[in-house]
């Protein structure tokens, strides 16, 4: 790893000064992606700045149809609360199911999102649930968030604060897991609402975490698996790999989502 | 509770291992200790122009940067392979050099070019990233295919066509003459993937030079410390035997990869002498992946003939074999003599034909992996029966009962002769545990819930061990393959077994011991394994091909033998009493059929004393031992798999897998029983998971955990491990060797499996889920 | 260069450590703790697992200067006198061979058993080899790995 230098700020509002003074700083959160960046040379920061403990990032709170989750929070903090548990359990089970559980101590939503991997599986939820993402600055719709692979609309020196789901009436992630790294091969995030479905896939596409509309077309006047048996998913712009191809990938989108319509109904 | 042979001891030196006490090559730092990092080559295959370190070494704590020029002028030598294989037409093979920095041309990506000495592993780093190398890039061959295709690049000038040998064994018109009276044939074209060995610990040395008695010492992660010393100083010249010493303490698994002496070994005993430091190197896991030897890779295409009653007449079978850019210590071995000679499998096959092209690549050497050699016959004899059964629409089982060897021994066409065995019997009884006859109503049941259930068999048969050293003298081998032993009983009566085996994981610490508590009936905590020391040992020559049991532990016996005789002397000397009277039993010397009794405390003490010896007796109780083995040891076995395929996903999930085993005796079935859970594992990894796989352009896309998936919990069934065991003949307590077996016997029971359950026979390792899917899809559409 | 304090083994322990400094390294190089291993260069194998503030981490994955004020516990600390259950279990079991995976196995194995009791929820195999996605082992096939974890399970 290059050297660097570490501060540790204990708010958002010193994390953006301290960004804002250092020549190329970054970010650290968890650090379960940028850590192993670093190690493996790839990135090498002039200064990090530590915001996993501060405090005003951390938390979840759950009122009337609105979870809001501390860009802090851990993902195994998600998996384990007991009252979002109990009203959006499939944001818990998509928290339980990221890394391993070592990785799932350290590892925040903040930090997901503002890395935005293409097999990450927290920007299916938030683009999957309609969530809005809150920075030091604004707060912004996750339709206009996710702009492609590690790419975000994030400015420089901006912050993510919290996250704020709207509860769906229903909802269900599905993962299946890349066998080598155990990120989502494919991963289909699909929420129910009294108005509308939202069907949100990650690990597919070369472009990140993408909608399929169609999928929420027709879901949205006929909620079941049988709904989307017609539609067809091109494997045009989707990501081949040693571990799949385009056509393959398309497949589990078409499997998963399927899957997580059942699982949700 | 008895401690000897049979017993399920538990490990002695489990407690350092879990309390954090293990001491492994990169836990010990020297003081005055350095580090080195490798400059390595980015490009495939390159000529290089020059190499400009002025600005490394301008950098923070870097005290050298040697480079290959300076290596060969000190007169390093280049790195060897120690087995001689002549081709068909009686030539040599043609070894290309291979320095330990390369110095006018790399040849796959990771070649190591210059060593950086710095005061500290960052440093080092960060000066390697900084040596300015002039690279001319040249075209590159990264896959057999393109080393063998027409206008190839020439990767080693003495190599005409990339061709390492072009080896045969059998007779060739005999095989054809039987295939062209077949009732039935059966082709298939065959690759074996290639796979990394990736034991958790990476490789390490710290190697330490005193200048004062231009004296040597390395602490390396090998499985073979005297081999290793042997190779560094006949042949790479770093400094003769007697003022190197090469210790491997705790190593954290080898599968094959850590018997070899790479580049690095050699590059940080010379640094330490041209810099007056210990030097420390500890590989990283994508170093590993693009530096450690890797396995397999093989393509094949083979014909197998049957008669009217389906008993096979001839089997001829045309093999290239991927080398990587160098050869390794034992790689010319791997696809011929442990390969070929195993093409027998389980059945009597009257004609084999067998030839092998080895091809060099600009790829990673290729050597032994866990079976070597073993794992490529049996997947290719096992997944051709397998075929030919659904092609005549015979029972697999009986297919492989009707040709089942029965007599012993048995001679095959391919070197091999085969001590014992019970082949049928160990089929049966995997049958039973498996529920054999129960599948199709499993088979159902799980079409009912939308899935597609399979099952698999393989009865395989292996070599252990290696060797018997006048032949593989005669095969080309540089080195005999017996072991070493040496027994000492202290005054006090404990004892020493100073073995040339070495443990990574195989519990030779318990093992050992209970065989020495077997003989003389002690408790195993009175005895010590030393190991893994070249200065304690007096030689040996390691541990692969599952050769500790029939061959460390053979010498262990021999040794135990001359122990035994003399105090069987001295206690009858003492006890006024006639040697034939003499018993040896809890620990006790005992006059049979009286009550006169030595403990044995009193016999160490005798015999060191010296006070009241036989005539003629020398005092002290040490006996030393090397045994040649009389033949390679046959273990064999069945193992069934039974899955579970998702159509819809293609993902596999193996339900039952169940092993049963002949590997003659048994010392401890606890640590049996774990090495063929092991076994099993990474034969599952290469079925399902693991391949090595190469851009065009010869990077490494798979070298690192991101993309080379490993075997986890979740991916394995619990195993059912049985034995069903026939001595061997050859060795004196009648071992096998179970190291391997795992790994040989598992991927073609996995693959026989998958492919039952899918219906379509045309899916290759590793079967993951994106490929079983498109198998499924292939065959749904040739059904349309 | 940060100045750092922190409990190690339920000792007092700091200095200045550089700022890129891993927990890992501080822990191996600094505090000659060398039970913790290094398997890999990308969080996966977890041989380098620990305890920070009771939660098991991966020490290669998070800087020693993040850990400032925490409590570490090592494999070398979990024992209390006699070896810890989890230790005893994996002994009994056979559920090591080489060793270099165990210290990390055994860190995963007390975190998820402390977990599961804390939440009240049964852990059977399956949860124990689910829970297993972040520990590689190349010797054992994890079979006695799992039934050392279910051993050490029913007694802690």
């Amino acid at each position: 790893m290059h050297s660097t230098n570490y501060h540790a700020a204990t708010t958002a509002a010193e994390a953006a000064s301290l960004l804002s003074s250092a020549e190329d700083g970054a970010l650290l959160a968890g650090g379960q992606t940028l850590l192993p960046t670093m190690k493996a040379r790839l990135a090498a920061p002039s200064d990090l700045i530590d915001i996993s403990r501060a405090e005003e990032l951390r938390g979840i709170s759950v009122t009337d149809g609105t979870a809001i989750i501390g860009a802090m929070t851990t993902h195994a903090e998600v998996a384990g609360h007991a009252e979002l548990r109990s009203a959006f359990p499939a944001l818990c089970d998509l928290a339980g199911r990221i890394g391993d559980p070592a990785v799932r101590h350290r590892g925040t939503i903040g930090g997901s999102l503002a890395n935005n991997d293409p097999a990450a599986c927290y920007p299916a939820a938030v683009l999957g649930t309609g969530a809005t993402i809150s920075t030091n600055k604004r707060d912004i719709a996750a339709d206009d968030y996710f702009e492609g692979m590690f790419a975000t609309a994030l400015d420089a020196g901006e912050v993510i604060t919290s996250i704020t789901f709207p509860i769906p009436d229903a909802a269900n992630y599905q993962k299946f897991a890349q066998p080598a790294s155990r990120f989502a091969l494919v991963g289909v995030f699909v929420a129910k609402s009294a108005d509308r479905v939202r069907v949100a896939v990650t690990g597919a596409s070369e472009e990140g975490v993408f909608r399929w509309t169609n999928a929420e077309t027709s879901l949205s006047s006929d909620f079941t698996a049988d709904a989307i048996g017609g539609l067809s998913v091109s494997s045009q712009g989707m990501i081949s790999d040693l571990h799949g191809d385009g056509s393959y990938r398309a497949n589990l989108v078409q499997v998963l989502t399927a899957r997580a319509v059942a699982a949700a109904s | 509770m008895s401690q000897g042979i049979g017993a399920a001891v538990k490990r002695k030196e489990d407690k350092r291992f879990t309390t954090g006490k293990g001491k492994y090559t990169d836990d010990i730092r020297m003081e005055n200790q350095a580090y080195a990092a490798f400059v390595r080559s980015p490009h495939a295959h390159a000529r290089v122009n020059s190499i400009d370190t002025s600005a490394a070494e301008a950098m923070d704590g870097v005290i050298a940067i040697l480079n290959g020029a300076e290596l060969t002028g000190d007169g390093i030598g280049n790195i060897i392979c120690g087995w001689a294989i002549t081709s068909k037409d009686g030539s040599p093979m043609n070894m290309g050099a291979w320095s330990a920095l390369a110095t006018e041309k790399t040849r796959y990506v990771g070649d190591a070019v210059a060593i950086v000495i710095a005061e500290t592993n960052a440093q080092a780093r960060a000066a390697a990233e900084a040596v300015d190398i002039d690279y001319e890039e040249l075209p590159v061959a990264a896959s057999l295919a393109a080393a063998l295709s027409d206008g190839a690049p020439q990767i080693h000038e003495n190599a005409p066509g990339n061709i390492v040998y072009d080896w045969e064994i059998g007779e060739n018109e005999a095989t054809e003459a039987a295939l062209a009276g077949a009732a039935h044939i059966t082709k298939m074209d065959i690759t074996n993937n290639r796979l990394s060995p990736n034991p958790m610990e990476p490789r390490s040395a710290v190697a330490i030079y005193d200048d004062a008695e231009d004296h040597y010492t390395l602490y390396t992660t090998s499985q073979n410390p005297h081999v290793a010393r042997l190779v560094l100083s006949a042949f790479y010249n770093v400094a003769p035997e007697h003022k190197l010493r090469v210790i491997a303490p705790d190593v954290g698994g080898g599968f094959g990869s850590k018997i070899y002496i790479y580049p690095e070994e050699i590059a940080c005993l010379w640094a330490s002498m041209k810099t007056n430091r210990s030097v420390k190197w500890t590989s990283d896991r994508t170093e590993a992946f693009l530096t450690d030897a890797h396995g397999r890779d093989h393509v094949t295409k083979a014909r197998m003939g049957f008669d009217q009653d389906g008993r096979i007449v001839g089997f001829k079978v045309s093999t290239k074999a991927n080398f990587g850019a160098y050869m390794s210590l034992f790689s010319s071995a791997v696809p011929t003599y442990l390969y070929a000679t195993l093409l027998s499998g389980t059945y009597n096959i009257p004609n084999i034909y067998c030839e092998v092209l080895g091809v060099y690549t600009n790829t990673v050497p290729v050597d032994a992996y866990r079976g070597a050699g073993r794992p490529e016959a049996s997947y290719l004899v096992e997944r051709m029966i397998e075929t030919a059964a659904r092609e005549m629409g015979k029972d697999p089982a009986d297919l492989r009962n009707i040709n089942f060897i029965r007599e012993f021994p048995h001679q095959t066409p391919v070197i091999m002769n085969y001590d014992s065995g019970d082949f049928e019997g160990n089929m049966r009884q995997a049958m039973v545990a498996a529920d054999w006859a129960g599948f199709g109503a499993r088979k159902a049941e799980s079409a009912m819930r939308g899935k597609l259930r399979g099952i698999g068999m393989s009865c395989y048969i292996e070599a252990c061990g290696i060797a018997p050293s006048a032949a593989v003298g005669s095969l080309g081998a540089g080195v005999g393959l017996w072991e070493s032993a040496e027994v000492r009983m202290n005054p006090v009566g404990t004892i020493e077994v100073l073995t040339g085996s070495h443990s990574h994981g195989q519990g030779h610490e318990t093992t050992f011991a209970q065989v020495v508590a077997d003989r003389f009936g002690v408790p195993i905590d009175t005895v010590q394994i030393v190991h893994g020391d070249t200065d304690k040992v007096q030689f040996g020559m390691g541990t692969y091909g599952s050769r500790s049991g029939p061959v460390g532990m053979s010498a262990i016996v021999k040794a135990l033998d001359k122990l035994e005789v003399k105090i069987r002397k001295l206690a009858a000397h003492l006890l006024e009493a006639s040697e034939a009277d003499i018993v040896i039993e809890d620990g006790q010397v005992k006059v049979d059929g009286t009550n006169k009794v030595l403990a044995w405390h009193e016999v160490g003490l005798a015999a060191y004393t010296g006070h009241n010896l036989p005539e003629g007796m020398e005092p002290g109780l040490k006996e030393g031992a090397f045994y040649d083995p009389l033949n390679f040891t046959f273990p064999m076995g069945c193992f069934i798999c039974e899955v579970e395929v998702d159509p819809q996903t293609g993902k596999t999930e193996i339900l039952k897998f169940v092993a049963s085993d002949d590997f003659g005796t048994i010392i401890n079935p606890m640590i049996v029983d774990g090495q063929v859970h092991g076994g099993i594992a990474q034969g599952v990894g290469q079925a399902m998971l693991e391949e090595v796989r190469y851009s065009e352009d010869g990077q490494q896309l798979s070298a690192s955990y991101m993309d080379y998936a490993m075997p986890r919990a979740d991916d394995l069934p619990d195993f059912d491990v049985l034995h069903h065991s026939t001595p061997c003949t050859t060795n004196p307590l009648g071992m096998k060797g179970c190291g391997e077996a795992g790994a040989i016997g598992t991927p073609p029971a996995v693959i026989n499996a998958i492919t039952d359950a899918i219906g379509n026979n045309d899916l290759s390792m590793p079967a993951t889920p994106a490929k079983v899917w498109a198998a499924l899809n292939s065959a749904t559409i040739a059904a349309e | 260069m940060s100045e750092i304090k922190m409990t190690v083994n339920g000792k007092p322990v700091g200095g200045d450590v550089a700022d890129n400094m891993l927990l890992v390294e501080f822990i191996r190089e600094t505090l000659r703790l060398t039970g913790t291993h290094v398997g890999c260069d990308t969080s996966q194998c977890g041989a380098c697992v620990v305890h920070v503030d009771g939660k098991a981490v991966k020490s290669c994955t998070m800087l020693a200067a993040a850990a400032d004020g925490a409590e570490v516990t090592t494999i070398e600390g979990v024992a209390n006198g006699d070896l810890h259950p989890m230790q005893k279990a994996f002994n009994d079991n056979h559920g090591l061979q080489c060793g270099f995976c165990t210290p990390g196995m055994i860190m995963s194995g007390i975190d998820m058993v402390n977990r599961y009791k804390a939440e009240g929820k049964t852990l059977d195999e399956a949860a124990i080899r689910h829970e297993l996605e972040g520990n590689i082992c190349r010797c054992t096939g994890y079979h006695n790995i799992v039934k050392s974890i279910s051993q050490a399970a029913g007694e802690m």
